[in-house]
């Protein structure tokens, strides 16, 4: 949407007092959630490749995973399709105990055939998400040995590394790790392709939901599985239906044609917190927002130009404007919730102190560079407030605007000056971002692996051995100490200016209630929805 | 006999030029998709994979052969109908273009429908009252419709006659509590519920249409009644309507047994692209309203740089317009013994 028509419909919206809006007499039937959001973002519902926010979610609901976590406390893991696991003496061999008397959707009971096959598939399929089980030197061609059943209710899984367990934990509570129906998905195999072409658009799990209908860009539908093991959802089904328009979203919502909103900007909350039968509710995500400078560039790879930079950002400013309601300050690679998270925020806007540091580097009069800036409205403004404070130190800030994909696709080329990213961790484990943020194996442009910080070019010999030993730590307070440490020396010497941390801000009808906002957008849960 | 020849030559003439056409729009459609800046291997396997599921999808999607050939392959595949497969719906791109289009063709001909029904009195009542008070109410109403932003006015109806009086649905294209009652037969819900004989599906269904088939309507509208008022002022000036006015004949007769049925001929050409257009150019509309059509779909593929999509869909519309356009001149020749003659 371009500005003009977002300014149009901003002020339509702001006639809607004068209109005495809304009187509320639609209301959607007592046993369903209609939810409204972005759901263009699915393209497979099968849990071996699924790895976008809405479909997080969705399988969250109707899949059960290994391992679960504590959404209050992410330190805390529990069974959930597994009771329990021991680690063998060596630490390479995990073997979980697989709860007796679960049973899929399908009312086949569900055993550790199916555990170690879903395991075993998601590798060999390769999607995606495969690495979160593979980075344990789990391949397509060895799966089937490191994977195996050894009793009904035994899985047993070879590492090549005794890796820390907790981080091996956290991996299993990933979509990746949901438990599939074998029979059902090997009677749709075709090909041998383990059922992945069924799959894709149909369902085989065991969770609260079962996935009854997707039609792209329109609707999702779950309905209740009346063979989970666990307590029945009050809701017979939920729907997402694909709204992409805020300001649609608010008129529905206050018409009650819908029960929840969940892709709001900030206008639509500051005027539906006024409104008596809305309430909103909010949780705070693992998604960060960062910019990344790319070390190709021969200024922003000058260790003073870094730390001017992140004296150049107003992000108290940003946070209590643009992102109002939907960020956080945060400053560190790794998310408040998760181990080890450092939560000070050592920087904020000091244009006298950044120009002493470009004097140092060179640079008295500041100097020319470029931003890409993907087009949505708040990236938009706060690569716009971004330009404003950088030229208060003389940075000129040129913005290259463009979608998504365009600027994705230049970022994973290593050919911009700056780019602003959000980045939602894979899983709940430190690991996940400090192998991405702080970890740089081959800096060179044909490296195999490309984190972000290779895709900034920077290159950190010392910290990646530190980043990779972290893993391998047994003592989760000694692991926790080193990464604090790690995120301290990142913040001072890495071309990342980590800025906010997301919250999700959705609003809802006031007689929803037990709508669960979890840290991560797989522990987002209607499981336990009521409506009074 | 003759002239039967000639026009059937004239017509194979416009249908072989439909035929080159579509060719070129195929070629253009293609290069363009292959050198805008967005790689299509993301739009697979999404940000975060690993390189070497880059690497295997990229073989996978033949783009490491050289562009002739990967064009050559895609013209083969698509003069059959196939577009490839949509990495976001994951479903063959045919498939899912016949399951959006028939929602943007029952919006289009209802929007086309409102149109021609107010626009074509409108532009005649303008051209008879020209100059005075009524055309110029006409013109401005015309102007409005033709400028305001689509966006806009669709919001604006959408808080004026659903969110406040009640008298239409909202966004979307059923209630939720009519979903799943009709199994979609020709994918138009007025059309399907019918057949089905379930009138409260229909009802549901056409009170969602109402609004967004009204605002294309009047967008639409704003257009013919511009064009009929030129055709009818020009109509008007000819010689028999001043000969059918010596003879006597009534004034109601001449403008609308005379003249408007002389203006009909190129309005049917204005009608024509005015409807291909509507299918074309509801991206707004259809965004505004949650309406799940071809608009849509192409849009969110652009977004999401699903290449196939793109380029089954735009290839769609170009055919439409192109079809429409080509239909009207075959109408035109039918319709109009002047232009029938002439090769």
């Amino acid at each position: 949407m371009n500005r003009i028509s977002r300014l149009l419909a901003v002020s339509a919206l702001a006639l809607m007092p004068a209109f005495g809006l809304v009187p509320a007499q639609a209301e959607t039937t007592p046993d369903t959630l209609v939810e409204a959001w972005a759901i263009d973002d699915i393209i497979s519902l099968d849990p071996a490749e699924i790895f976008e926010f809405s479909t997080a979610e969705i399988a969250g609901n109707a899949y059960q995973r290994l391992i679960g976590f504590d959404i209050n406390d992410v330190s805390k893991m529990y069974g959930v399709v597994a009771e329990s696991w021991t680690v063998s003496e060596d630490g390479k061999t995990l073997t979980f105990k697989i709860r007796e008397g679960l049973k899929f959707a399908s009312g086949n009971p569900l055993t550790a055939e199916d555990v170690a096959f879903s395991l075993q598939r998601a590798v060999i399929l390769d999607k995606s998400p495969a690495f979160i089980i593979g980075q344990f030197g789990l391949t397509p061609d060895n799966a089937m040995d490191k994977i195996k059943q050894t009793g009904d209710y035994t899985v047993t899984m070879e590492m090549d590394k005794p890796y820390a367990s907790s981080f091996v934990l956290y991996c299993m509570t990933a979509t990746v790790a949901s438990v599939v129906d074998k029979k059902v998905v090997m009677e749709h195999e075709a090909d041998g392709d383990l059922g992945y072409g069924w799959l894709k658009t149909n369902y085989a799990g065991s969770g609260a939901f079962t996935i009854k209908d997707w039609r792209a860009n329109e609707i999702v539908v779950l309905e209740r599985n009346d063979n989970f093991s666990g307590a029945a959802p009050a809701m017979k089904r939920v729907i997402y239906r694909h709204i992409p328009e805020p300001a649609t979203e608010q008129l529905l919502l206050q018409k009650g044609d819908i029960d929840v909103a969940r892709k709001l900007g900030s206008e639509q909350l500051d005027a539906l917190s006024s409104n008596p039968d809305i309430k909103i509710q909010q949780g705070v995500k693992g998604t960060i927002y960062y910019l990344g400078l790319n070390q190709k560039n021969e200024i922003l790879a000058k260790p003073e130009v870094r730390q001017a930079l992140k004296y150049l950002v107003d992000y108290g400013a940003i946070a209590d404007t643009i992102m109002k309601n939907k960020a956080i300050v945060h400053q560190a690679y790794l998310p408040r919730g998760f181990l080890g998270a450092v939560e000070d925020t050592p920087y904020s806007l000091d244009v006298a102190k950044a120009k002493e540091l470009l004097a140092k580097a060179g640079y008295p009069d500041g100097f020319s560079v470029t931003m890409d800036t993907r087009n949505t409205p708040e990236i938009t403004a706060m690569g716009e407030a971004i330009q404003q404070t950088f030229a208060q130190a003389g940075v000129k800030l040129e913005i290259i605007p463009g979608d998504g994909k365009q600027t994705l696709t230049k970022y994973r080329a290593r050919n911009h000056d700056i780019y602003i990213g959000r980045w939602g961790p894979d899983y709940q484990d430190p690991h996940t971002n400090a192998d991405t943020f702080a970890s740089n194996p081959d800096n060179s442009d044909d490296a195999a692996a490309k984190p972000l910080a290779w895709r900034n070019a920077w290159d950190i010999p010392e910290m990646t051995k530190e980043t990779q030993a972290a893993v391998l730590e047994g003592d989760a307070a000694k692991r926790a100490a080193t990464y604090q440490k790690s995120q301290r020396e990142h913040q001072q010497v890495s071309p990342f200016v980590i800025m906010f941390q997301e919250v999700e801000v959705d609003a809802m009808r006031k007689n929803v209630n037990g709508f669960i906002i979890g840290p991560s957008f797989d522990t987002n849960s209607v499981a336990e929805v009521t409506k009074e | 006999m003759r002239a039967v020849r000639r026009f059937l030559i004239s017509v194979g003439s416009v249908i072989a030029s439909f035929a080159l056409t579509f060719l070129g729009l195929l070629a253009v459609t293609f290069f363009i998709g292959r050198i805008v800046p967005v790689d299509p291997v993301l739009a697979v396997v999404g940000d975060r994979a690993p390189p070497q599921v880059y690497q295997r999808v990229f073989l996978e999607l033949g783009l490491d052969r050289p562009l002739y050939e990967q064009f050559w392959m895609y013209l083969q595949k698509a003069l059959t109908g196939d577009f490839g497969t949509s990495v976001l719906t994951a479903n063959k791109v045919i498939d899912d273009i016949l399951r959006v289009f028939p929602a943007t063709i029952e919006l289009a001909s209802g929007g086309i429908v409102i149109g021609t029904l107010f626009g074509v009195p409108l532009g005649v009542l303008a051209a008879v009252r020209k100059g005075k008070l009524s055309d110029q109410i006409v013109r401005v109403v015309g102007l409005i419709g033709y400028s305001a932003p689509i966006f806009w006015l669709g919001l604006m109806a959408l808080l004026v006659f659903y969110a406040r009086l009640d008298w239409t649905a909202g966004p979307g294209r059923l209630d939720i509590a009519y979903d799943y009652i009709v199994t979609p037969k020709t994918g138009m819900l007025l059309v399907d519920a019918a057949l089905a004989g379930e009138w409260g599906v229909f009802a549901n269904a056409f009170s969602h249409l109402i609004l967004p088939a009204s605002l294309l309507g009047y967008f639409s509208m704003a257009y013919i009644s511009r064009m009929t008022r030129s055709f009818m002022l020009n109509e008007l000036a000819q010689e028999y309507v001043v000969t059918a006015r010596v003879k006597g004949v009534a004034e109601w007769r001449i403008i609308w047994g005379h003249a408007l049925r002389n203006a009909a001929v190129p309005l049917v050409t204005v009608i024509a692209l005015s409807y291909a257009s509507l299918l074309e150019g509801s991206v707004l509309t259809e965004t505004v309203f949650a309406w799940p059509g071809l608009g849509q779909y192409l849009t969110n593929s652009l977004q999401n740089a699903d290449m196939n999509a793109v380029l089954g869909s735009t290839l769609v519309i170009g055919a439409v317009f192109v079809g429409l356009n080509t239909l009207s001149d075959i109408l035109y020749r039918l319709l109009d013994p002047r232009v029938r003659g002439e090769r």
